[in-house]
């Protein structure tokens, strides 16, 4: 077993050579990530994994990879996407340009998830989508627009749940066990590494979508990610957090007013 | 006597159910006294749609304070928290709660090995861990955690459990502190109380 001790001399390595900041995760969870990475690729003992993940450039892609969660879908949370459907993306459809940042994209569900709506809408020609994540490999993945053909029933379902008004199979082509989808929404979409704990805000936005990220976080990094996204929204922009998240005990929060009984918030 | 002994020590209480725990929660909840002095946490498997069916049904049946586990919460005495579904459930050092989306867990998330690991490490030999019902085998790694950190580890008896197998496997992996029927689960925690 590692210790709590053993995971701030590995995190310290990390920091220090490779430039990555996890020392203000919440520690219950890195904790986990990093004794599951430990136990799955059988190392012997914390000396190995320390000078490995130290000093092996190709081993830290991955541990890069599985220390941070990367399981997302996509419309997950239906009521949420029904809510950027009939609540905000109308009222952005009214901006002669749209830019949208989805921050912790992960393997891109939910830019492509949002694609669909702003297809729908009839937006997407105008819009652009910035999805970023501090993972390099797993944007690789966000660009194909490849998904697990045996989840798209799921997919499917959440789609027709969130107000879904196409036959959900229109989007994609079945490519043996995957489904590619259709290079017309990945074509507004620009994918960039950016990691929220080191780097600074490079745009201005009508919306950010954040989902289940913050909750890896501690509440000091909490807070300085909201002030990233602060000055990263524009005036009347909106913010939106997954169920769990909340914008609640950051300082700056009176200025932001909740949209409906979603996790979306609506710059003052 | 010796309950007496061990049960001040009693910092947080951890249950965890599945398929047919259901009955056994509403009987425990509505026999528990008013005054429990430790927060008490629930993580039992159900579809991500049933979100608040849970909370709502044990809100109707006791006078403690029930809600959904929020993350970075801190866990209160008296108090009943229930892991979100969809969502693991850790503890942190400070005692706050921390929520993670990460891969399921014997096909389970929330799943009940998460939390009582986590669990085990923060409270040691001051948590009380009560496995109940189940038709797969989650908990059981949990528990065997809980056990080598000192915590006490109770197992609901499969011979009253509607799905025995998850009790089942905790008795065959786990030296359990007690097993017990379900009608003796409700006095049991709160002897914990003394």
């Amino acid at each position: 077993m590692i210790d709590n001790e053993q995971v701030e001399i590995l995190l310290n390595d990390v920091l220090e050579n490779h430039g990555y900041d996890f020392l203000e995760y919440s520690p219950a969870s890195i904790k986990r990530r990093i004794i599951r990475l430990y136990g799955l690729d059988n190392f012997v003992s914390f000396a190995e994994f320390r000078y490995t993940v130290k000093t092996d450039k190709q081993y830290f892609k991955r541990f890069l990879e599985e220390i941070t969660v990367n399981v997302t879908e996509m419309f997950r949370d239906p009521s949420f996407y029904k809510s950027l459907r009939n609540d905000v993306l109308p009222v952005l459809g009214t901006y002669p340009f749209i830019r949208i940042w989805v921050a912790g994209c992960s393997t891109g569900e939910e830019a492509y998830s949002l694609a669909i709506v702003l297809k729908e809408l009839n937006l997407l020609h105008k819009s652009l989508i910035y999805a970023t994540d501090i993972n390099p490999s797993v944007l690789e993945k966000a660009k194909k627009g490849m998904f697990p053909l045996s989840y798209l029933k799921q997919y499917s379902e959440n789609y027709l749940q969130s107000g879904g008004l196409k036959d959900f199979s229109a989007y994609y082509t079945a490519n043996y066990s995957l489904a590619k989808f259709d290079e017309s929404l990945s074509s507004k979409m620009i994918f960039s590494t950016h990691n929220l704990v080191s780097d600074h805000s490079f745009n201005e936005f009508q919306l950010i979508l954040c989902r289940n990220v913050l909750i890896y976080f501690d509440k000091g990094l909490q807070h300085k990610v909201f002030n990233l996204f602060d000055s990263s929204i524009e005036k009347l922009g909106y913010l939106a957090l997954g169920s769990k998240e909340s914008l609640e005990f950051w300082p700056k929060a009176r200025e932001y007013k909740r949209v409906k009984m979603e996790k979306i918030w609506r710059k003052l | 006597m010796a309950q007496t002994i061990d049960s001040a020590s009693c910092e947080a209480l951890i249950i965890g159910g599945s398929a047919g725990s259901l009955d056994v929660l509403l009987e425990i909840f509505p026999a528990l006294r008013k005054d429990i002095r430790f927060p008490i946490v629930l993580v039992v498997h159900r579809k991500p749609s049933n979100e608040s069916l849970l909370t709502d049904l044990l809100k109707s049946r006791t006078t403690l304070a029930v809600g959904e586990a929020e993350e970075k919460e801190f866990l209160a005495p008296g108090k009943v928290f229930i892991a979100p579904a969809d969502y693991h459930m850790l503890i942190e050092e400070d005692r706050s709660i921390s929520l993670d989306y990460s891969e399921k867990i014997n096909y389970s998330r929330p799943s009940i090995d998460v939390t009582f690991q986590a669990a085990a490490e923060v409270f040691k030999e001051k948590l009380v861990c009560i496995l109940l019902s189940g038709s797969n085998s989650d908990g059981v790694e949990g528990l065997k955690c809980v056990n080598s950190f000192g915590g006490k580890v109770v197992i609901q008896n499969p011979d009253t459990a509607i799905m025995p197998y998850m009790p089942q496997q905790a008795a065959l992996n786990v030296v359990p502190n007690i097993i017990l029927d379900s009608r003796d689960m409700a006095d049991y925690i709160n002897k914990l109380n003394d």
